[in-house]
């Protein structure tokens, strides 16, 4: 029991898993076992989006004490809207769309950290300043344009092996790589070092701005990836189709179990999350509760679940 | 020589001088009584809701839910307090109770602020919708009478947030309690070794935060006469931003009330300045955007240069 | 005198399945000055914070002023019945002034102008403890260097307003203080007893230990071992009974044929005299603290206006601020330094990483069982040597240490100065800022810091006690 108990607080992850398969067992419950399967494979294909950004915002927080991401909403936008103009619905303009869309959110991230490091804007405000811009350059850009993705695309986004979204797939690929980024590379040991302590990371060695200017493009980019999926996913790109991740990046963030101190992140956990945050919905949706009611829900249970998973520990 | 660290205080007031200067410039027919009374008229909700968040930020948290809490409020007062004003002073009292608890809350499981609050926002959007699906309800007329006062010579919304930044800036930066709040930010564990509680430091904290979130409700109410929950969404990044426009920190107990309230008013005028501009609206929220960052970029220069000095 | 201050019977704590106190008794007499000394990890910081009511007792029994103590002891407690401490790691409030700061221990210093007589109280003690201090009452803490800040904090502790005085406990009160306001310091601890107060004084520093104190209390593994009057010590004895062996290190001689070897780092920016480490050297930075030493370190460091030839690693001395990861395993942060070296097609080669964290630990004596554990389950003087292994596992030639002997126990230090010597035999090269003067005598040249900028260079013959002091206070004794 005891060691169960150690070997559980080493791996806070696991509680995002239990809670999304307690949620779920409620749901099918309820549904007297009707729609399982299917709910799990939709909520693995609405939780990859989630999934996506939560890891690039994962690695920000994991940067330490303050930095966040909250230019990821806008970029999601920019980089859908990008990604649609440029391919215009062609299969042959795909690659380059694609390369479009990275590339603006690549100019995002080296804005940000710009913002950050250049200016010494705090970066709760500086990636807040820049998704202002980013958002109006989007609406500018992308004007009452409403463009079909190229065919290749929707169906990426949209098709399922034996039931399982191979976007789903491709995103597990992505955690893995970034699992091994962190846990195997220099960059990883950075991104943990700088974010416990700064100066201290920079005096065993480290480039802690190469460091951070990396994680803050890479969250970009990841967003970016986001927006050009989500944007084969429904059909096109809409101004307002980041909207939900910023809040969203965030929370899944938190309740995977990363430190918001800095300096751990936690890469299972950000699965976890991402689908008991969509399991959470569907689980509201059947038992009929108004769209008012859930809203209020979502917001108590993230509440109980960060008061359950507690905050860190008292260093002695 | 420069003294570096009085421009540093000064900068929240250079910068709001400067936006002023440039409204006149481009819209001279605002450099009036009725024209500062206008542009101005949110500055009252603006400043208390930014003093509510700088309460916060003294103890190192950040309120991801006072917009939408501001929002609550209204609608709480358009309708209950309306309608039986004891039940609603009792509800108002009920929701600044709640403020107190998430802060006893955070403070005893060691909770991030921002995850918790991040939570908050969402049920007090709720609840807000709950009790007032769609704009409406009525604001009290002694609310709206307060709202309308007029003051000779200096309009109202500007008198009003001077007084409210200067009387929370004694309290805060001078008085004997306002020492144990900021040290309570900047080294809790030697406050707890010197036995002070920092629990109820921050429950105090907490308390003031939501006391101050109800007055920029009420006095928001009072100025649109009814109420809508999503009416001060943005107050959240509004609060935030005009506490660190107007020289506060992020951690570390380092504050300025009179800055902060400063640093709102700015945000408020430069929103009515991009309107006279007359740039696409494609363009209106990129440029509030960009006045931000030119306005931390210039606090930025000043700091480093006197860090260097 | 007779009747005790405060007094400590059977005293145990334990943390998980460290026992930091096994059974202490201790007591303070009123006007006494008690010294206690003792390795890292001994317990003595554990029952300095029992004392202060800022940690519980396991077990054991308290009394103040003759009364014992029920329930728990807690820090406002303490302070209501005049117990102050001063503790390692600083107390104040950064983001505060001076007089803000002593508000913060004084409840009764509030109502209309308090901002006045909280100012006027710390420069009066200020003025009584440290002439010439140069701190003013509404300085912020944080626009202070560090000594300073230690007298503002040790100054308030002897503060009264409403609430008595009786003990005052200084954990290592000297760690950032110069030679000057050290003396200063011990000088009024006997004034300060003269009129009664009782002080308990933890240091490294034995020469403080036996001049100020009136008797003596040695720790060893979470018990007292020795306690005896002052005057029946001497330096070597106190060392025996903490239980390391006595050793001279000032055999080591200077090597021949340096000046052949290759030029490690050149500095010509500190004033008239150039800084220069030649490849195998070790070179030693002395003068007052806060004169430019660590400043001189970091700047060799960032590679900012040096010549530097070789790759750098830095040892801390603030470990907190500058050194060791907290949530990191003890391995971890013996490695993070040699990481980069370690990869293999980009990736960590976790075998070669955990081989030489293994290496390391054997050859630091690292006091752990298991390399995985938290850097932070090993005490103060083990985590300095899980620094040290970061630097010297690494492929840096050259090491810049920042004072990073503070508050590390005798035993510990030997085994540094040993390996540093033979490491520079091996060709590495060694620039050492020490506050303690000692430490100089293992160096190859010596710069003295003043201002700023190097007023002199000593080689090891020329290496005098008299000669630093003389170059560091060239023009402040006016």
């Amino acid at each position: 029991m005891k060691n169960l108990a150690a070997a559980l607080s080493g791996k806070p992850w696991i509680w995002s898993f239990v809670a999304a398969a307690l949620v779920w067992l409620a749901t099918i419950t309820y549904t007297g076992g009707q729609g399982g399967g299917a709910i799990l494979s939709a909520a693995l294909s609405f939780a990859t989006f989630t999934i996506i950004v939560g890891l690039g915002q994962m690695l920000v927080i994991t940067t330490g004490p303050g930095n966040v991401d909250l230019s990821i909403p806008a970029t999601i936008t920019l980089s859908g809207v990008v990604a649609m103009k440029v391919m215009d619905t062609e299969t042959s303009r795909l690659l380059i769309g694609v390369v479009a869309a990275l590339a603006a959110s690549f100019v995002v991230g080296c804005f940000n950290f710009g913002l950050i490091r250049l200016l010494r804007i705090p970066p709760i405000i500086a990636t807040l300043s820049s998704s202002f811009l980013v958002l109006s350059t989007a609406i500018s850009y992308g004007r009452g344009l409403r463009i079909k993705p190229p065919p290749p695309l929707a169906e990426f986004a949209t098709m399922r092996m034996l039931g399982i979204p191979v976007v789903a797939l491709f995103v597990l690929l992505l955690t893995i790589a970034i699992a091994v980024l962190l846990s195997r590379t220099l960059y990883g040991r950075s991104v943990s070092a700088v974010g416990q302590n700064m100066r201290a990371a920079w005096l065993a060695g480290f480039n802690v701005d190469r460091t951070r200017f990396s994680t803050y493009v890479l969250s970009a980019l990841l967003a970016g990836v986001c927006g050009i999926v989500l944007s084969g996913f429904s059909g096109g790109a809409a101004l307002n189709m980041g909207e939900e991740f910023l809040l969203a990046s965030i929370a899944v963030v938190v309740i995977g179990g990363t430190s918001v101190a800095g300096g751990r992140a936690s890469v299972p956990g950000i699965w976890g999350a991402a689908i008991f945050m969509y399991l959470l919905v569907t689980m509201l949706n059947t038992f009929g509760a108004s769209a008012v009611i859930r809203l209020v829900l979502t917001g108590l249970i993230i509440i109980v679940v960060i008061v359950i998973a507690g905050g860190e520990k008292e260093q002695r | 020589m420069i003294n570096r660290s009085l421009l540093r205080q000064a900068l929240p007031f250079l910068s709001l001088a400067v936006v002023l200067a440039a409204t006149f410039y481009v819209q001279p027919r605002t450099m009036s009584y009725f024209g500062l009374n206008l542009m101005l008229q949110y500055a009252v909700p603006i400043a208390l809701a930014t003093i509510a968040q700088m309460f916060i930020i003294t103890v190192n948290d950040l309120d991801l839910s006072i917009g939408p809490f501001v929002g609550l409020v209204g609608c709480v007062s358009a309708t209950l307090l309306y309608n039986d004003p004891f039940l609603g002073v009792l509800a108002l009292l009920a929701l600044i109770a709640c403020y107190g608890a998430v802060g006893a809350l955070i403070h005893l499981r060691n909770l991030p602020s921002i995850v918790v609050t991040l939570g908050l926002s969402f049920v007090w959007l709720g609840i807000a919708v709950l009790i007032l699906p769609s704009p409406g309800g009525k604001a009290p007329d002694w609310l709206k009478a307060i709202m309308s006062f007029q003051f000779p010579y200096v309009p109202f919304p500007i008198v009003a947030a001077v007084v409210i930044g200067l009387v929370v800036h004694v309290a805060l930066m001078n008085s004997s309690f306002g020492v144990i709040a900021r040290g309570a930010g900047g080294n809790p564990k030697a406050l707890a070794r010197a036995g002070w509680s920092l629990l109820w430091t921050k429950v105090s904290m907490y308390l003031l935060a939501g006391f101050f979130g109800v007055l920029s409700g009420l006095s928001l109410l009072g100025l649109t006469t009814s109420a809508d929950a999503h009416v001060a969404d943005r107050y959240t990044l509004y609060s935030i931003a005009g506490v660190i426009l107007g020289g506060g920190e992020f951690v570390g107990g380092r504050v300025s009330p009179l800055g902060a309230v400063v640093g709102a008013l700015t945000l408020a005028l430069a929103g009515s300045f991009l309107i006279f501009l007359k740039i696409s609206p494609d363009w209106q929220i990129g440029a509030q955007g960009a006045i931000l960052i030119i306005v931390l970029a210039l606090r930025a220069a000043v700091t480093y240069g006197e860090k260097r000095a | 005198m007779t009747g005790t201050v405060i007094k400590l019977d059977g005293a145990e704590k334990s943390f998980g399945a460290v026992r930091a106190l096994a059974g202490v008794d201790f007591s303070v007499r009123p006007g006494e000055c008690v010294g206690l000394v003792g390795h890292n990890g001994a317990g003595k910081s554990t029952l300095m914070n029992i004392l202060a009511g800022t940690l519980q007792r396991s077990a054991g029994e308290l009394s103040v002023g003759g009364r014992n103590i029920e329930g728990t002891w807690t820090a406002s407690r303490a302070q209501g019945d005049g117990v102050r401490c001063v503790f390692q790691e600083l107390s104040l409030c950064p983001n505060l002034s001076v007089a803000e700061n002593v508000r913060i221990t004084h409840g009764a210093i509030r109502g209309m102008g308090w901002k006045s007589r909280a100012g006027a109280l710390i420069a009066a003690k200020l003025d009584e403890i440290f002439p010439g201090h140069g701190i003013r009452p509404d300085d912020e803490i944080s626009d202070l260097p560090i000594g300073k800040r230690q007298m503002a904090e040790i100054a308030r502790a002897f503060t009264v307003t409403t609430e008595p005085l009786r003990l005052v406990i200084l954990d290592e009160p000297t760690s950032s203080l110069d030679a000057v306001t050290a003396q200063q310091l011990l000088a009024f601890v006997r004034q300060e007893t003269g009129r009664g107060t009782s002080i308990i004084l933890i240091s490294h520093l034995l020469g403080e230990i036996l001049a100020a104190s009136d008797r003596i209390v040695v720790m060893k593994d979470g018990k007292v071992v020795a306690e005896k009057p002052a005057r029946e010590f001497t330096r070597d004895s106190l060392v025996a009974a903490m239980g390391s062996e006595v050793r001279h290190s000032k055999t080591a001689t200077a090597k021949t044929g340096k000046s052949e070897a290759g030029m490690a780092v050149r500095v010509t920016t500190a004033g008239a005299i150039a800084l220069e480490a030649r490849k195998g050297e070790v070179i030693g930075l002395a003068g007052l603290a806060g004169h430019g030493q660590t400043r001189m370190l970091l700047q060799i460091y960032g590679r900012k206006n040096a010549e530097v030839k070789g790759a750098v690693a830095f040892v801390a001395g603030d470990r907190q601020s500058d050194g060791v990861f907290n949530i990191w395993s003890i391995g971890h942060n013996m490695s993070v330094r040699s990481v980069a070296a370690l990869r293999r097609l980009g990736l960590i080669d976790v075998k070669a990483e955990q081989n030489l964290q293994g290496e390391w630990r054997k050859r630091m004596a690292i006091r752990t069982d298991d390399v995985n554990n938290n850097i932070l389950t090993l005490s103060g003087g083990n985590q300095q040597k899980a620094l040290f292994a970061r630097a010297l596992a690494s492929d840096a030639t050259i090491i810049l240490m920042d004072d990073p002997m503070r508050g590390v126990d005798i035993g510990t230090k030997q085994e540094v100065y040993d390996m540093i010597r033979s490491e520079a035999a091996a060709g590495r090269t060694f620039i050492w800022y020490t506050t303690e003067f000692d430490e100089l005598d293992h160096c190859d040249r010596t710069y003295v810091f003043r201002n700023q900028g190097i007023v002199a260079a000593l080689d090891r013959s020329e290496l005098s006690e008299e000669r630093v002091l003389q170059a560091s206070f060239a023009e402040a004794v006016a």
